[in-house]
């Protein structure tokens, strides 16, 4: 029925679509353990999942900006007709969440080295601290991890809802932009 | 009248000199605002660092006869803290130091080795958690001042395994989360030391 899903449209790269999900499963498990750890008692548990989110945060700010970089060097498909607040809105929704996969692990290494806790990661390469340690800092920088995470949550919301109305509403197959393979 | 106020000056002055020649017990006085005794320990590779808070010691060492010297410290174990609540909070209980039980960790010097340069090496037993081990600490000792005013500064650090000590554990005793080696260093300030 529909020409649209089965067209050959223009695809990301298979480095974009495979640095998509990557971070994309990363970032859901790093905030979950993120607001799951946080209310733990301090154990072994607690320690072991602190240090893993750490290293995972610090795998995606690494990993994002290879995306980043291969994103300047690589041009995204272009836009798939739609009027033009939704083009505009997808594309602010892609800047920031650009944006906040640097904001929220450099906000949490902060926070880490400023609490006393550079980051060593994978517990072998100790990452330098970019602020001073100070318990009064720390606990200024803390609830912005926090905040940043939450916002970039509700932006990945707004993202996949964007993507489902495409599929399911626009039936233009954008998603198949995205996918692992082609159909 | 002469000749006897001629001989009390000699017997001062004969105790006196004898006293310098048998080497007198100096007693050294530890200024616990200026000595500082940490810790270091790794999580999961972190370098985590603390301190303890109150101690003493009972030092009696000149540096020119270390081996008639003799060093005793207490350290109140509750007074250990990494300064963040929610570990401190941790610290004085059962798996780590327990201090209901040992409220004080102890070492006992059995012998002082001079090894020239101010630098001395320390044997005795280190007693935590009613554990005993026998321990060899290295210490560096520098003077600044002289006569009443004269300074001294006893410097080192050595490591210690905390297992050994039964600090940390039941789900603690992982040493893949917290490391074995515990690195103990201290930096003593001593007024009443005779000169090096």
């Amino acid at each position: 029925m529909s020409s649209a899903l089965t067209s050959p449209a223009p695809r990301y790269s298979g480095v974009a679509i495979a640095l998509h999900w990557l971070l994309a499963l990363m970032i859901l498990v790093a905030f979950g353990v993120g607001i799951y750890m946080s209310d733990l008692p301090v154990s072994p548990t607690r320690l072991k999942l602190y240090n893993w989110h750490k290293w995972a945060g610090v795998t995606i700010l690494a990993l994002s900006a290879l995306r980043l970089l291969w994103r300047l060097g690589h041009k995204p498909p272009a836009d798939v007709p739609m009027p033009a607040w939704q083009t505009g809105a997808a594309h602010a929704t892609h800047g920031l969440l650009y944006l906040l996969f640097f904001a929220v692990p450099l906000i949490g290494w902060a926070y880490s080295s400023a609490a006393g806790y550079p980051i060593v990661w994978f517990g072998v390469l100790p990452l330098p601290d970019f602020v001073p340690v100070d318990k009064a800092l720390a606990e200024m920088i803390k609830p912005w991890h926090e905040r940043a995470a939450i916002a970039m949550m509700l932006l990945v919301l707004l993202h996949v809802a964007g993507a489902i109305k495409h599929q399911f509403v626009d039936r233009d197959g954008l998603i198949n932009r995205m996918r692992f393979s082609a159909r | 009248m002469k000749p006897f106020l001629m001989s009390r000056l000699t017997l001062t002055l004969i105790v006196a000199v004898l006293g310098a020649l048998a080497g007198p017990v100096f007693a050294q006085k530890l200024a616990p605002a200026q000595s500082e005794i940490g810790f270091a320990i790794k999580q999961m590779g972190v370098p985590v660092e603390g301190k303890f808070k109150k101690f003493d010691a009972q030092i009696t060492l000149d540096p020119r006869k270390p081996q008639d010297g003799k060093v005793a410290f207490s350290i109140d174990t509750a007074s250990a803290g990494f300064g963040s609540p929610e570990t401190d909070a941790e610290v004085p209980k059962a798996p780590w130091f327990n201090t209901a039980k040992f409220p004080q960790a102890t070492f006992q010097s059995s012998a002082i080795k001079g090894l020239g340069g101010g630098k001395f090496e320390v044997s005795g037993k280190l007693a935590i958690k009613g554990q005993t081990r026998d321990v060899v600490v290295p210490v560096q000792l520098t003077q600044t001042g002289t006569g009443a005013a004269a300074i001294s500064t006893a410097t080192g650090s050595f490591a210690i395994k905390r297992l050994e000590f039964k600090i940390g554990e039941g789900e603690w005793a992982d040493t893949s989360m917290v490391a074995n080696e515990v690195q103990v260093k201290f930096k003593l300030t001593l007024t009443g030391m005779a000169p090096i």
